[in-house]
This record gives structure tokens, C-alpha cells and sequence, in this order.
């Protein structure tokens, strides 16, 4: 068996530009979506339009971070590492009261159940984090684009 | 004769190979100095050099002839005989067949032929038998790099220095530097060959000579370098850059006429490149080449040439946007495009060079034809879509250069465009036929068509430009722009009336933009031949003028018409158009002289100054004349205030105190020779102070405008005027105010007792000698150093006496006193009635802050006097305690000494110091516990203002002692206060028992530290920082500490991100982290915790064995500030967790 890519030739989109922010000089700032986008947005697997803006909702007064995404294709088996490389990088940048919710956009992936349940397993993540090979894999996605 | 034994020694050691370059390059010195001297002659030198130069060992024969031409090289000065020159140059010439050695024989030929005529040269017939050698021998491109370099450099020699021996070889000599050159790729070769091969042209002009047949040959050569695509990783290791081999190609391929069959078909084929430099360098080389070439060469390729200038037009405009910001009010913009820009400087040139027939193009080009077809079905900017609007730009841009070009294209131009335009706009010839007084009356009902209004306002432009740019022609010969000048005569009436239809009636900024401008084109047109008689000139001035004062509240249009009577108002002042000007006075000036004295609500007020003072600073004639309208205005609104009391017009004498100080006083001051209204100012409002003998003004705010622009005005003033300003207003406060201004009043006056009556002494002031006094002060502050100040020791205690009374101003008035006493700009002594030392013996003799320090006074207030001790605590609270009066008195009195470098400021900052360690303990126990706590804040408020004096001493001011205000300053004086100061308080703080004393020090610590130089804190790095920490968690527990805390922090930061300031703080790594993370969560200020987070990223590089243990608790705090309230702070955050979390590992566990 050849070890090919499922997607060998994805297509890339550019960076979107950004509106700048226009900065309060005093009062605070609440997180919004585009706080966790901009986090999200150095990770490399964003070129593949996974996320946009839309896909994220936040609600601070609960705590709750909800991402959904969308692999970019149906049977995607790197659905999961991208779930998880989502949690890991959003728990690096988030105080650890909030809870983050992953969950891949209906529709858009052949085992979306499985797959949802998997990302959002307490254990199962915390397993899967143990694995050196996988641990491995999510480390060198976040940090390739960031080092 | 030097011992032959010595000079085959340096022989030998420049020949041998294994020696290092330095001993080769010695020995090569020294045989040329003995050379250069007549210690050794050339002929001995050969002489002794036989065996190494005739050798058959190739390396030492080479090494041998090298060393000879080294040395003829060195001697490029030395006059040598014919003789000996025609037999080295022989030799040398000879050598040249010889492959294995040739490096020599190349340096020895440059060597010779380079010389200086007085020196002796090589005969021409030396110099071909060169020439033929070269040729014969040489297989340049078989060559290493520096080989052919020199090669390069020969054959550019004898081409410029032998023309004439060079050039009957002909055919020989073209053929044979083709081979040179061909497929050379080095880049400073290049730059050489494209040099030889413009000289080589210069040599064979004639077309039908020797060259014409290689002309192709040559080009081709050249061509495959065409555009210069030069990818040098370091370019500057060469010295050559890309532009320099564009420039030495594109000298090349103009040089001659008979390239123009070959460069001109490549330079437009490859000007529809997709490449941006490769269309840029076409264009700059068809420049070059059209002026070169000859008109009747360029004209069969006119047709191709403009079709590819307007092609690049095209296509390299980008969306315009409408400018309308604040500062600039610059129309239509497009970006910056510098295709474009040399496109037209093309379109120009070839224009230039053959008139009629570029013209007879654009005049029937489609494209435009198009375009102005296009134009009505378009009535405003937004209708038309992007295409049409770079269309409309780009012919814009033709048209306008090209009526720009000369006056018989402009009138070409504007007979075949300017009717159709106006057409469109509907002005049509039609309705202008007929008698004229209908004419005036004729009314444009219609909105204008904006694209016909864009071209025909840039053509009216290009028109004005060209006049106005050749008014020596204008003058003698009106008529030969006869045809556009009466296109644009019999026009102006209706075009005057159509701009200004559109800015009253237009709702659209670009409409209004481009009738702004037209108004201001035909107003700008040069006196004597313009379009626009006087009449219609007052009419477009009348027009703004209406803008002006009605219309403020259409923001853009206000701007643009103010912008608009500026530029006419300089431009008639700069062509001394004496009617025009008298119009303008009295048409804009006055109305705006007398919109400001005039009660008139309805406009604001800050408008009218905007518009004043923009008109003012357009010409000088109209400077003087508003500037007396101004302080007309001012002096009866200050009248006002000083009689009746006025508050409204307080406000607005603000204003214009401002304006005066903030625009039209710099104006006046830079384009300076008015001295008198300079001084007429200070002097009028001191005398009017003195007529107005009882007043009161509330407005402490007005006294402040009113001090700044005295200080302003006084500052800018010549030495003399400053001397009669100062005496002027010295007589003011001696005659008409109660100050005792005895000279032996104030020593006799027991201070303490003074100082007794605690509070409430300013305020029994009189209002009106409290504005003398400080207007007096701020005349001291501004004044020169060599300006007399009178009566200097009688000032001295009433400045004394009134700064105890809590009057600022006059500490600093003192301050700058010593600040630049006896000292002139250039450090000369200046005679006065006093020096400097009996000055400050005057000031320190009183005693009066080593009294007030020592405690008995509080003692005195607390137990004596009757005042009660909510009034003590009242005062405390007020900082009106007469210590800190004299502490607040006493260290601008420092800084002037401070800054001037004198001694003295020692004993003012031991005074400061002792102020900060006088314990708590050396007060008496009172009896009642409640005065007791009492005492405590009323010492501990002492000591903070005894602290806070060092930020006065160190920090700059703006309202005295600045160079603004001539103090005298001497270079790096923080540097060295800093290290005085630093190793008198670092003891001091280690000894410091008393926790109030200590966190004093601590202030006063912060304070200089802050202020100094980063530079000279880091060469301190190490000592500074346990302390800096310190003072830093000290200050962390105040929240009104936390501008100086962020300033303290900054320092740090600066500390850490220096590479000399990391290896300084390696050593307290775990005490700068505890600090740090202490202050992560600091509440008061946002800067202070995301500074804080940056100097822990800055920390994270630091070597790892250090940091490595204070890793958890600074992923701990700082997982802490990821919920911070501000996002900066937050995004701060996850830098600095990303930074520590990989100094471990890749995981984040922790």
C-alpha cells in the first residue's frame, strides 16, 4: 500500500485581510470570536478554510467557547487531529474555566457523530494526548506554523 | 644604489608563493619607495629583475613581471623617459602573447597607459602595437573573472585615451571587442563592456563607416541582457546595484542613431511585457533613446510608441479614491505608480521632439474619442463605473501633459478638445453669440457633467502651468497662443459662473473638489494675460469669501475654499500683482480682520482663527495687516474682561491668545523681519495692564494663555527688544503694585515667622498684582541669557518672598534667573550689578529651607499659633504647607542650576536628602495622640514633596528652563547628576531604617532613574536592579504611584531587552521574576501589566539554566492574565505562555 494523501491537492486559500479593530482606551474588552480566530488563525491548516469567522461563537458569561468546522473532505481522517490541535492550541490561550466545545459543521464529514463524540471525550482527548505519535503530530501542526 | 642583496631579498619574497599577502604586499612597498626615492632607477630594477622575468618556470616569471607591474603601478606619478617607457611598454606588450604570465603583462600595459601626461605617456605608436597584441593574443572570455576585468579596463583605455590610434583599425578592432564582450555575465565586466561599447560608437558616427555593419551584431549582444535582471544576493559586496547596470545598459543602447532598427522593436515588444521593471526600463530607455535618436529616426515608430504609452497608461492606473481626510485635501488620488509616471515623462519627450505629428495622434486617437463620447452619459463621479473613471484619469493625464508641452500643442489641443467640452457642459459657443449683457445673466440651471468638468479643469491647469512657466514668453508674445487664449477669454465668463453653480448646488465631494479648483486655476493666471479681468477675480474671491463665513458647516468645502484663497493669496504675492492684491485686501483680508473683532456668534470661533491665520501665514503683506487686526481684537476683548468682567469674552480671548502663540507668532518668527511686531505685543499688553488700575479676573485659565503667549512672544524677541520689554515691564510692577521692592526688605523679614501664617498668604494677593507677577515671571522665563534684568537682587526676594506664598511661577522665574546668569550664548562672562555667586548667596544665605526642616516650625504651627488643627491638616491636604512651598521653590531653583552644570545643585539635593532621612523619631512626642498622627503626615508629606523635587530636577519641562526658552543646557547633564546621585542614595537606602524614609528614597530613586538616558542606567545594570525591583514592588501599592511605577517598569523593559542589560539581571533572574509576576495583575493600568508580561518574554531568552526554575510559577501567573479584561494584555499573554511553556519542552504540560 502506497502511504498517499487522501487529499493530495487541497485548495489553499489566502489570508483574509482584516479589519482593524478600533481599540477602547479604557473599559475592558469582553472575548469575542474574532479573539479565538486570531489565535486560530496561525495555525497552518487555516489556509484550508476549515474555519471562518462565522463558525465560532462565544458566550462569556457562561464560559463557553462553540468551534465548528468543516473538514475539507467527506472522509477526512484528519478530522480528528484538527479537533484536537484546536483544543490544545484554544487551552494554551484560554484561562481553564472556560469550556470549549468542537464539533465538525453537520453534514460535512461521513462519521460526524463519531468524530464528535471523540473531540469532546474528557478522556479520550486526555488519551489521546498521551500517545506519543499523536502528541507528536498535534505539537508539530502547532508549532510549524508558529516557530 | 641600495645593496643589491637587500633587493633580490624583497625580490624573492614577493616572488615566492608560500610567503603570506602582507610580506608580499611589504616587499612590494619597499621596492617602490627605493624606486620612488632614486635609490634604485627603473633600468636597475629590470636589471636586477632579468632572471625572474625571462624564467621558464611560468609560476615565478609570472609572479616576477606582476611584481614589475605592481611597481610601475605605484610609481603612476614618478616622470619617466621615453626610453625606458617605450621599452616597457614593449616588454609588456610582448608579454601579453605569453598566456601562462599574462596577469602581469595586463597590469603592466593599464600601468603604463593610464599615466599622466606630466609623468610621461606611452606614444601612440606603443599604444597600437598594444592595441594589435590585445587583439591577437586575447581570448577574453577565456579568461578568469579578474582577468577579464583588467582586459575590460585596457580596452577602455585605449578607447578613450588613443581614439585616434584606435580607430583607423576599423573592422579589426569592432570585431574583435564583439568577442571581448560576447556572453560576458560578471557585473562589474558588464558594467565595463556596456561603458566600452558606448565609447567604441563615439569613435564610428559615421553610418556608413566600419560600424554600420556590426551595428546588429553589437546590439544582439547586448540585447539578451535587456531588462537587467540581476539577483545578486548582496549587491553591495560589489558596490553594484541593479539601477547602475540598467543606467550603464540603457547609456549603451542610446549612443548611437544606427541601433535604433534593433532597440526600438525590442524596447515596445518588451514593454508589453507582464513584467513591472521589464515595462519600466522600457520606458525609461525609450526616453533615452528618443532624445538620442533624431525625430526623423523616432517617426516611423511614433504610432507604435504612442499606442504603448497609452497601453501602459491604462493598465498601470489603479481605483482611485477621493482624499477628503483632514490633513490632506489632495482631490483624486491615485496610487503612486511609477509606470505611469514615466510614461508620461515619455509622452513628453516624444511630443517635444515632433510636435505635429504626436499631436495629429491624440487629436484623432480612438480611444479618447471614446472616452469624450462616454463622458455626458455620465452626469456624477459615483455614476461612472472603474473602467471609466482610469479611462477618464489616463486622458486626463495625456492631455494634460501634452497642453503642458508647448504653446503651439496647447493651442492644438484645446482647439480640438476645449469646445466639445464645453459643450458638455453646457456652455456651448451658441448660446454665447449674441451681445454680452445677456451673457451675464445667462444662468446654469443644470448640474455639471463631471467628467467634462475634470478634463476641462486639468486642461485650464496644464494651460495656467505653461503660462505661468514661461512668462518671459507670455510677455512678448501673447499672440501666439492666440487661438487658446481666446478660447479661454471667451469662456471665463461662463466657466466662473458654472464653478460656482457647483459648489453651491453639488451635493457630490468630487464635483465640489474640481469647482474649487477651477475657481482658484482662473484666479492664478498671470497678471498681464489672463483670461480673467479684475472685476471676475473679485467675483471668485467674493465667491470663497461667502464659503468662508456662511457655509462652515460643509466641512470640505470650507477647507477646500480656504485652501483655495491661500494659494491665490501667495501666488499674487509672489508675482507682485499690485491690483490684484489691492482687491484681495480688501476683499479677503479685511472681511476676515474684522470677522474676528466682530461680536458674531453664528460662526464658531475656532473657525475663524483656522481661516485667519491660514490667510495671514499666505503672505506677508497680509501677515502685518491681520496681525494688527488681531491684537486689536484681543486687546479690546482683554479691556473687556479687565473693566466689566466679561467671562464670555474670556473664552474666546483664549483663543486667540492661542492662535497668536501657536501659529501666527512661529509664522512670523520664520519669515522674520519684524522685529517691531514682535515687541509690540508684550509692550502693549503691559501697558495696558498699567492703565487698568482695579480689575479682577477670575479666569486662572487666561492668565495661563495669556502667560504662554508672553512667554512666546518675549522669547522670540531680539536681545534689545527683550531689554525694553523687561525694564517696560519692571516699571509696571515697581510703580503700581504693593510688592516691597526693597533691596533690604526681604533679609530683614524673619521668614520663619512668615512662614508662621500657614496658608491662604496667595490668595490675599491682589488679582491684579498677582497678574503682574506672573506676567513679570514669564517675561524672566523667556528671556535671553544675555538680556539685563534690572534691579536683579530686589527681584530675587520678591521672587523668594512670593514662591513661599505658593506662586510657581516665580520659582521658576527664579530658576531660569540661575539658570543664565552671567553667561552669554557663546560662555562668555556678562558684567551686571550682581553675579551669579552673591545671587545664589542671596538665596541660600535666607536659611530658609534648612529652618524649615529641622521641625521647630511644625512644633511652632501645631502648638503656637491659633490657627486650629483642622487647618494644619486642611493644609496638608492643600500642599500648601510652607515646607513644601519652599521645596516645590527650591528644586526649579535646582534644575536651573542642574541644567547649567553649577556646583551649587549639590547642596540644593543634600537639602532634599536631609528632608527625605529627618525621622519620624526627631520630632517631639506630642502630648495629644491625634497631633501626633497629624505630625506624622504632615513629615511624610515633606518627604514626598522633597522626593517629587528630583522629578522636577530631572524631567523636561515645557513652560521653562527648555531651549525654546534659551536656558542654558549643558550636553548630558542627566548622565552626570545620575551618577552623582546614585552612589549617595544607594547607601543611603541600604541604611535606611525607617520604612517611611526608605520608601522616600525609594521615589526620589524612581524619579532619576526614569529620566536618565538608557545608555548610562544600562552601564549600571548591575547595582541598579535589587534596588529597581524594590522601588518597584514599593511603588505597586499606590494607585496614584502608577505613572511613575509605568515609567520605572519602562526602564526595565529597556534593561531587558538590551544584550548587555540580560547579562546584568541573569544574576537576580528569580527576584526580576517575582517583581514581574507581581505586577502581571497590577489594577490600576493596563500599560503597567502588559509592559510587565513583555519584559517576561524579554526574560525568556535569557540562558536557560537560569530561567529554567522559575518556569511553573510564570506559566501559573500568567495563565492568570489569559482572563485579563483587556485584550492586549490577553494577547500579551499567549505570547509570553507560548515563549516560557518551548524554553522546556514542546509539551505545556505542567
Amino acid at each position: 500500500m502506497t502511504l498517499g494523501l487522501i487529499n493530495a491537492n487541497p485548495v489553499v486559500h489566502a489570508k483574509k485581510e482584516r479589519v482593524a479593530r478600533t481599540e477602547d482606551p479604557h473599559g475592558d474588552d469582553a472575548v469575542d470570536p474574532l479573539d479565538i480566530y486570531d489565535i486560530l488563525l496561525l495555525l497552518l491548516f487555516f489556509l484550508l478554510s476549515v474555519l471562518s469567522e462565522e463558525s465560532i461563537t462565544v458566550d462569556e458569561k457562561l464560559g463557553r467557547i462553540l468551534i465548528t468546522f468543516t473538514p475539507t473532505i467527506q472522509h477526512c481522517s484528519m478530522a480528528t487531529v484538527i479537533g484536537l490541535c484546536l483544543r490544545v492550541k484554544l487551552k494554551h490561550c484560554f484561562p481553564p474555566h472556560y469550556k470549549v466545545d468542537i464539533k465538525v459543521s453537520p453534514g460535512s464529514h461521513a462519521n460526524e457523530e463519531s468524530v464528535n463524540k471523540q473531540l469532546n471525550d474528557k478522556e479520550r482527548v486526555a488519551a489521546a494526548l498521551e500517545n506519543p505519535n499523536l502528541r507528536q503530530l498535534v505539537d508539530e501542526c502547532l508549532y510549524s506554523s508558529e516557530l | 644604489m641600495a645593496e643589491p642583496s637587500q633587493l633580490s631579498h624583497l625580490t624573492e619574497s614577493f616572488v615566492d608563493s608560500s610567503r603570506s599577502p602582507t610580506q608580499q604586499a611589504a616587499s612590494l612597498d619597499k621596492i617602490a619607495s627605493l624606486v620612488k626615492n632614486d635609490v634604485l632607477t627603473m633600468e636597475g630594477l629590470v636589471r636586477e629583475m632579468q632572471m625572474y622575468l625571462t624564467t621558464t618556470d611560468n609560476i615565478v616569471r609570472a609572479r616576477g613581471i606582476l611584481l614589475l607591474a605592481e611597481v610601475l603601478t605605484c610609481l603612476a606619478t614618478k616622470p619617466l623617459d621615453n626610453a625606458t617607457l617605450h621599452s616597457l611598454i614593449g616588454f609588456f606588450t610582448d608579454r601579453l602573447a605569453d598566456w601562462k604570465a599574462l596577469r602581469g603583462a595586463l597590469v603592466g600595459c593599464l600601468a603604463l597607459m593610464r599615466r599622466k601626461s606630466s609623468a610621461g605617456v606611452v606614444t601612440s605608436t606603443d599604444a597600437k602595437a598594444v592595441a594589435e597584441s590585445f587583439l591577437q593574443n586575447l581570448q577574453v572570455q577565456s579568461l578568469g573573472q579578474h582577468d577579464r576585468k583588467l582586459c575590460f579596463e585596457l580596452l577602455e583605455c585605449l578607447l578613450e585615451r588613443y581614439p585616434n590610434t584606435v580607430t583607423p583599425m576599423g573592422d579589426e578592432l569592432i570585431y574583435g571587442i564583439c568577442e571581448a564582450v560576447d556572453s560576458e555575465k560578471d557585473p562589474q565586466c558588464l558594467m565595463l563592456t556596456f561603458h566600452i561599447v558606448e565609447v567604441l560608437v563615439q569613435l564610428f558616427p559615421d553610418t556608413s563607416g566600419p560600424f554600420a555593419s556590426f551595428a546588429g551584431d553589437l546590439f544582439e549582444i547586448l540585447s539578451c541582457y535587456f531588462p537587467i535582471h540581476f539577483t545578486h544576493p548582496r549587491g553591495e559586496d560589489l558596490g553594484i546595484k541593479r539601477d547602475d547596470l540598467s543606467r550603464a545598459l540603457m547609456l549603451a543602447f542610446s549612443s548611437t542613431p544606427m541601433f535604433e532598427p534593433f532597440a526600438i522593436p525590442l524596447l515596445l515588444e518588451k514593454l508589453s511585457s507582464s513584467l513591472p521593471s521589464a515595462k519600466l526600463d522600457s520606458l525609461k530607455y525609450l526616453s533615452s533613446c528618443t532624445s538620442n535618436y533624431g525625430p526623423e529616426r523616432m517617426a516611423k515608430h511614433a504610432r507604435a510608441i504612442w499606442l504603448s504609452i497609452k497601453d501602459a497608461l491604462y493598465t498601470s492606473l489603479q481605483e482611485p479614491t477621493l482624499s477628503f481626510t483632514s490633513e490632506s485635501l489632495d482631490g483624486l488620488v491615485f496610487q503612486e505608480n511609477e509606470i505611469a509616471k514615466e510614461a508620461l515623462t515619455l509622452l513628453q519627450q516624444v511630443i517635444v521632439q515632433n510636435n505635429g505629428l504626436f499631436l495629429s495622434l491624440i487629436v484623432e486617437d480612438e480611444d479618447i474619442n471614446i472616452i469624450l463620447n462616454a463622458v455626458p452619459s455620465y452626469e456624477s463621479y459615483s455614476d461612472i463605473p472603474l473602467q471609466g473613471k482610469l479611462k477618464l484619469f489616463a486622458a486626463g493625464c495625456i492631455l494634460s501633459i501634452s497642453t503642458k508641452t508647448s504653446v503651439a500643442c496647447c493651442n492644438m489641443i484645446f482647439e480640438s478638445f476645449f469646445p466639445r467640452l464645453m459643450e458638455i457642459l453646457g456652455l456651448s459657443e451658441k448660446k454665447l453669440s449674441g451681445d454680452h449683457s445677456p451673457k451675464d445673466n445667462y444662468l446654469i440651471s443644470k448640474r455639471l457633467n463631471f467628467g467634462a468638468l475634470y478634463l476641462s479643469v486639468e486642461l485650464l491647469a496644464a494651460c495656467r502651468d505653461l503660462i505661468a512657466g514661461s512668462t518671459q514668453i507670455a510677455c512678448k508674445s501673447v499672440s501666439t497662443y492666440e487661438t487658446s487664449y481666446c478660447m479661454l477669454h471667451s469662456f471665463s465668463n461662463l466657466l466662473t459662473k458654472a464653478f460656482c453653480s457647483t459648489l453651491v448646488t453639488s451635493p457630490h465631494d468630487a464635483d465640489i473638489y474640481f469647482g474649487v479648483k477651477g475657481l482658484q486655476i482662473l484666479a492664478t493666471f498671470p497678471g498681464d494675460v489672463s483670461p480673467v479681468p479684475i472685476s471676475k477675480f473679485e467675483n471668485i474671491l467674493i465667491t470663497f469669501m461667502s464659503i468662508i463665513t456662511m457655509d462652515f458647516k460643509k466641512t470640505l468645502l470650507w477647507r477646500l475654499a480656504l485652501k483655495a484663497l491661500m494659494n491665490i493669496g501667495s501666488f499674487i504675492d509672489k508675482n507682485n500683482e499690485s491690483e490684484k492684491i489691492l482687491s484681495y485686501m480688501r476683499i479677503v483680508v479685511e472681511k476676515i480682520v474684522s470677522l474676528v473683532s466682530l461680536d458674531d456668534v453664528t460662526m464658531p470661533f475656532p473657525l475663524k482663527l483656522e481661516a485667519i491665520s491660514g490667510i495671514g501665514r499666505s503672505g506677508l503683506n497680509y501677515m502685518l495687516h491681520i496681525i494688527q487686526g488681531f491684537e486689536e481684537a484681543l486687546f479690546a476683548n482683554l479691556s473687556e474682561i479687565y473693566v466689566h468682567g466679561n467671562v464670555k469674552s474670556a473664552k474666546v480671548t483664549i483663543w486667540l491668545l492661542e492662535c497668536y502663540s501657536n501659529k501666527l507668532l512661529p509664522w512670523i518668527h520664520e519669515n522674520g523681519v519684524f522685529e517691531e511686531v514682535l515687541l509690540r505685543f508684550p509692550i502693549n499688553i503691559w501697558k495696558q495692564i498699567e492703565s487698568c488700575v482695579d480689575f479682577s479676573v477670575p479666569e486662572k485659565e487666561l492668565l495661563d494663555a495669556m502667560m504662554t503667549a508672553m512667554k512666546h512672544a518675549v522669547a522670540f524677541c531680539s536681545e534689545e527688544s527683550q531689554n525694553e520689554i523687561i525694564q517696560k515691564s519692571y516699571n509696571v510692577l515697581s510703580s503700581s503694585t504693593s510688592f516691597p521692592l526693597k533691596e533690604s526688605v526681604a533679609l530683614t523679614i524673619p521668614f520663619q515667622l512668615e512662614g508662621l501664617q500657614l496658608t491662604q498668604k496667595m490668595d490675599n494677593l491682589s488679582c491684579r498684582d498677582e497678574w503682574i507677577l506672573s506676567l513679570f515671571a514669564s517675561v524672566v522665563i523667556a528671556v535671553r541669557p544675555q538680556t539685563h534684568i534690572p534691579n536683579v537682587k530686589v527681584i530675587l526676594n520678591l521672587f523668594i518672598t512670593t514662591l513661599l506664598k505658593g506662586h510657581v511661577p516665580a520659582a521658576q522665574a527664579l530658576g531660569s534667573i540661575v539658570n543664565k546668569f552671567g553667561k552669554s550664548s557663546t560662555g562668555s562672562e556678562i558684567s551686571s550689578d550682581c553675579t551669579l555667586e552673591e545671587a545664589l548667596d542671596i538665596i541660600f544665605q535666607l536659611k530658609l529651607w534648612t529652618h524649615l526642616d529641622n521641625g521647630a516650625l511644625l512644633r511652632c504651627s501645631v502648638n503656637g499659633s491659633e490657627m486650629g488643627h483642622t487647618d494644619l491638616c486642611q493644609a496638608v491636604v492643600n500642599n500648601k504647607l510652607p515646607q513644601i512651598l519652599a521645596i516645590t521653590g527650591l528644586s526649579w531653583i535646582g534644575k536651573g542650576l542642574l541644567l547649567r552644570g553649577h556646583d551649587k545643585v549639590k547642596d540644593v539635593t543634600m537639602i532634599f536628602l536631609e528632608c527625605l532621612l529627618s525621622n519620624g523619631n526627631a520630632l517631639p512626642l506630642s502630648q495629644h495622640s491625634l497631633e501626633n498622627s497629624c505630625e506624622q503626615d504632615l513629615r511624610a508629606s515633606v518627604m514626598k514633596s522633597a522626593a517629587d523635587a528630583f522629578r522636577v530636577l530631572m524631567s523636561d519641562s515645557e513652560v521653562c528652563l527648555n531651549r525654546k526658552f534659551h536656558a542654558i543646557i549643558r550636553p548630558l547633564y542627566k548622565q552626570r547628576f545620575f551618577s552623582t546621585m546614585m552612589p549617595i542614595l544607594q547607601p543611603l537606602i541600604m541604611k535606611s531604617d525607617s520604612l517611611l524614609s526608605r520608601s522616600m528614597l525609594y521615589r526620589a530613586f524612581a524619579h532619576i532613574i526614569s529620566e536618565t538616558p538608557l545608555v548610562a542606567v544600562l552601564g549600571e545594570a548591575k547595582k541598579l536592579i535589587p534596588i529597581l525591583l524594590d522601588c518597584l514592588s514599593m511603588l505597586n501599592k499606590d494607585a496614584q504611584d502608577k505613572d511613575t511605577l509605568y515609567s520605572l517598569l519602562l526602564v526595565l523593559s529597556g534593561i531587558l531587552t538590551d544584550k548587555d542589560g540580560q547579562e546584568a539581571v541573569v544574576d537576580n533572574a528569580h527576584l526580576v521574576i517575582n517583581c514581574l509576576t507581581g505586577l502581571i495583575a497590577y489594577p490600576h493600568m493596563m500599560l503597567v501589566r502588559e509592559t510587565a508580561i513583555q519584559c517576561l518574554v524579554a526574560m525568556s531568552e535569557l540562558p536557560h539554566a537560569r530561567i529554567y526554575p522559575m518556569r511553573i510559577q510564570v506559566l501559573q501567573a500568567i495563565s492568570k492574565a489569559l482572563d485579563d479584561s483587556r485584550r492586549a494584555v490577553r494577547q500579551e499573554a499567549v505570547r509570553c505562555r507560548q515563549a516560557w511553556a518551548s524554553i522546556a519542552s514542546r509539551s505545556l504540560h505542567f
